[in-house]
């Protein structure tokens, strides 16, 4: 059986996902994205002492932005209703899809599905890690990846 | 994605000010090496000669919230001790060290700038004449030396014995102080 990780010192952490938590919300919010950022990283050194062991630390701190940026995205919705409802039903894992070309129309993206499409293919989360991140279940966290992969497609078709 | 020199100091600011963080820690310049110096809300609680890898140990003694912060404070009068301006410091110290190694290390504290004492003149004042091994292993393991100036306990024959940041910071420090003769 092997030792559980030791939790490392919160400089360790930061160190380690500072970047690539900035470059996540870089995606999710644009300009928005450094107070987020430290509003996310306040809120993991607040809960730091309280953790219980270092499993999934960095899909930890990749959960607490997404709820940072989504509640970002709907205080700056003025509480109208995002419209970015979460699929329920199963949806197959996409194929072929080349993030790299896609990247950049994620911005076009309802909130829910940009932040699963961008864990997934941008930060390698797992379904169910993209699930705690959302506040859904695995097979919705799939069907919002599934289905935000789809619309990014025919948003590149559209492009001129 | 790089985080912006200046993005990355506004949250340890941030973080700092929230009361969020157990132990900050900083790395000093100074003529007898880059010293890692480290503080509490209490106070200075470390200083060692050797900067790599110290963080573990401050998180199992201080707490897990552990964050390089400026330590401005500790750096000036630092730099003032160096520059032969300072004579004794004004920091508060956070020790955490058990009852003996607490009376030893307060009787150190008045130990004089330029000034030498021996291990067994130590261990008499703390009422344990005779204990001046296990003076001589507090400190070894003075956890804020130059602030708490081992640097100034020698052996009865006036040899300087051993010092964590080896002989010649020993001998650097009290040339500067003007207990020894620059050799």
């Amino acid at each position: 059986m092997m030792a559980p990780v030791a939790i490392p010192p919160f400089e360790s952490f930061y160190a380690e996902h500072r970047g690539a938590v900035l470059g996540y919300l870089r995606r999710m919010l644009g300009p928005a994205a450094e107070d987020a950022w430290q509003e996310t990283f306040l809120r993991a050194l607040r809960a730091y002492d309280r953790l219980e062991h270092a499993d999934h630390l960095r899909a930890w701190v990749f959960t607490i932005a997404t709820r940072v940026a989504l509640d970002e995205l709907r205080r700056a919705a003025h509480g109208v209703p995002l419209g970015d409802a979460l699929p329920e039903r199963e949806a197959p894992e996409p194929q072929g899809f080349a993030y790299g070309e896609l990247a950049h129309l994620t911005g076009s993206l309802p909130p829910t599905e940009r932040a699963a499409v961008v864990l997934r293919y941008g930060y390698d989360l797992a379904y169910a890690e993209i699930g705690a991140a959302l506040g859904s279940s695995v097979d919705a966290a799939r069907a919002a990846t599934s289905s935000g992969v789809r619309r990014l497609r025919r948003n590149l078709e559209r492009q001129p | 994605m790089n985080v912006s020199p200046d993005l990355d100091a506004r949250f340890r600011a941030a973080a700092l000010a929230e009361g969020l963080v157990d132990v900050r820690y900083d790395l000093v310049d100074s003529p007898v090496g880059e010293l890692f110096v480290a503080s509490t809300a209490r106070g200075l609680c470390r200083i060692s000669y050797t900067v790599g890898g110290q963080e573990e140990e401050l998180a199992r003694r201080f707490g897990i919230r552990v964050l390089r912060v400026p330590l401005d404070e500790v750096r000036r009068e630092l730099d003032e001790y160096f520059e032969g301006e300072r004579r004794s410091f004004e920091l508060s110290l956070d020790l955490r060290v058990t009852a003996f190694n607490e009376a030893v290390l307060g009787e150190l504290a008045r130990v004089p700038y330029g000034h030498l004492d021996t291990y067994g003149s130590l261990a008499a004042r703390v009422g344990r004449p005779g204990a001046a091994r296990a003076v001589g292993s507090v400190m070894n393991r003075n956890p804020i030396p130059i602030v708490l100036p081992c640097h100034r306990i020698v052996g009865a024959d006036g040899s300087l014995t051993g010092y964590a940041g080896g002989l010649a910071v020993k001998r650097a420090l009290l040339e500067l102080e003007g207990a020894l003769l620059a050799t």
